[in-house]
């Protein structure tokens, strides 16, 4: 009996010991671990274009989280997109001509919301949504307008330069009107 | 097994071992519900699958992290990402390694003392006296050894996981002398409960159950004679290892 009795404790604490690891995999090593996040408002922002921004996404002031995505929608009337921002209530202090832009952590990394601090004396309060944003920055885009405008425009340069007089270098790629 | 002497010889005992083992598994099943109350026993089988097992997946936890560690931190250091570190080895681990390796270490340590404890009970016929007495041996001996498998590989498999972490972790920031904040950080911002480790221990379950009813088949099923149980254990190592991965393959396709 005391044998058997071994044996019971043993397994419990085994399982335990599962569920223990599993519960330390769940919450410290995956994205639960950044969700400690407490009491919040809610900000609201349009963008023209929010990219790959997604849900839960990071709100950032000067690189520091505050706060995250909370929706992303489209607006029905003036077709844009809605995101609400969830945002940490220690971080009230926001003055309301702050501007909320759309940034990629590294060249291809995930996107956040920066938000970019003005001087009002007035902050935002719950509900409030920002009046200045910037959409985020396509890359196809930008490898697009290289494309078109790139070759053309130095082929342009070069032959500029050839009856240019005051030998002034123009950038590559700058349109040339 | 008549067609013993068609050129499908081979093919149709494969068959027929397959259907006998899905047939053993349904059998297994059915009697599930009678072995819960024999419930003593399976907390013995956790015991002696699950708990004794702990020892050998915790080293090897932690020499698989450290491992991954090294070669990742070599590759990743190529192109300039060691601060990736943290993440490809949770990932890596608990999507892949983690379920895989333990489930082979199971076979190893748990499947073939399972099959050679059953296959001696059949050779010196106390599964016939079990039958005699009118206690279902299948209730009695098969089920809770599967029922034991299911829940302890999954737990040994999230075991194994934090070792590997912890490995990890040791090689690349005490040792390579990477940064403690971007190690973490970079794992918590990209790994998923669910997407990978609910997937990973989903996988794990799944193995758990293949390997504890080939173990118990091939126990159950094997010729009464010593010779007939050292094939019978060979036979749990090969096989359990195949339909794992196999289905590793199949499971990673669908929960992708």
């Amino acid at each position: 009996m005391a044998q058997r009795r071994s044996y019971q404790i043993g397994s419990g604490l085994f399982i335990l010991l599962g569920f223990a690891a599993l519960a330390y995999l769940a919450t410290q090593t995956t994205s639960i671990a950044n969700f400690s996040q407490g009491p919040s408002y809610r900000l609201k922002a349009s963008f023209g274009n929010v990219g790959q921004l997604k849900l839960r996404a990071p709100v950032k002031i000067a690189g520091v989280r505050i706060g995250s995505v909370e929706s992303i929608e489209v607006d029905p009337v003036k077709l844009d997109a809605k995101v609400k921002l969830s945002i940490d209530k220690r971080y009230s202090e926001i003055p309301d001509d702050s501007s909320a832009a759309i940034f990629t952590s590294g060249l291809l990394g995930d996107q956040y919301v920066g938000i970019q601090p003005g001087g009002s004396p007035e902050m935002f309060k719950d509900g409030d949504e920002f009046l200045l944003t910037q959409s985020s920055m396509q890359l196809e885009d930008l490898i697009g307008k290289f494309l078109v405008n790139g070759s053309p425009a130095s082929k342009a340069d070069a032959k500029d330069k050839a009856d240019d007089t005051d030998g002034h270098p123009a950038s590559p790629g700058s349109p040339k009107s | 097994m008549n067609a013993r002497s068609g050129p499908f010889a081979g093919i149709a005992d494969a068959l027929a071992q397959v259907g006998a083992c899905g047939l053993f598994g349904l059998q297994v099943l059915a009697a599930l519900p009678a072995s819960l109350r024999h419930w003593r026993e399976s907390v013995r089988q956790i015991w002696f699958t699950g708990a004794m097992s702990l020892v050998i997946i915790m080293t090897c936890g932690l020499f698989v992290g450290m491992v991954l560690g090294l070669q990742l931190y070599y590759v990743l250091s190529i192109f300039g990402g060691t601060a990736a570190l943290g993440t490809v080895v949770s990932l890596s681990l608990y999507r892949e390694l983690g379920p895989v390796v333990t489930a082979l270490l199971f076979a190893g340590r748990a499947g073939t003392s399972i099959t050679a404890e059953i296959g001696l009970m059949r050779a010196t016929d106390q599964l016939d006296a079990m039958e005699m007495m009118a206690v279902d041996p299948i209730a009695y001996v098969a089920a809770p050894r599967f029922l034991a498998g299911i829940i302890a590989m999954p737990l040994l498999a999230c075991v194994f996981n934090a070792l590997g972490i912890f490995g990890a972790h040791l090689v690349g920031v005490s040792w390579l002398g990477l940064d403690n904040g971007t190690f973490w950080s970079n794992m918590t911002s990209s790994v998923d409960v669910w997407k990978d480790v609910v997937n990973g221990v989903w996988k794990s379950v799944a193995f758990g159950a293949v390997v504890a009813l080939i173990a118990v088949f091939q126990g159950y099923t094997t010729a009464p004679t010593s010779e007939g149980v050292a094939h019978a254990t060979t036979r749990t190592v090969v096989f359990s290892s195949i339909v794992v991965l196999a289905i590793d393959f199949v499971m990673t396709a669908f929960l992708m």
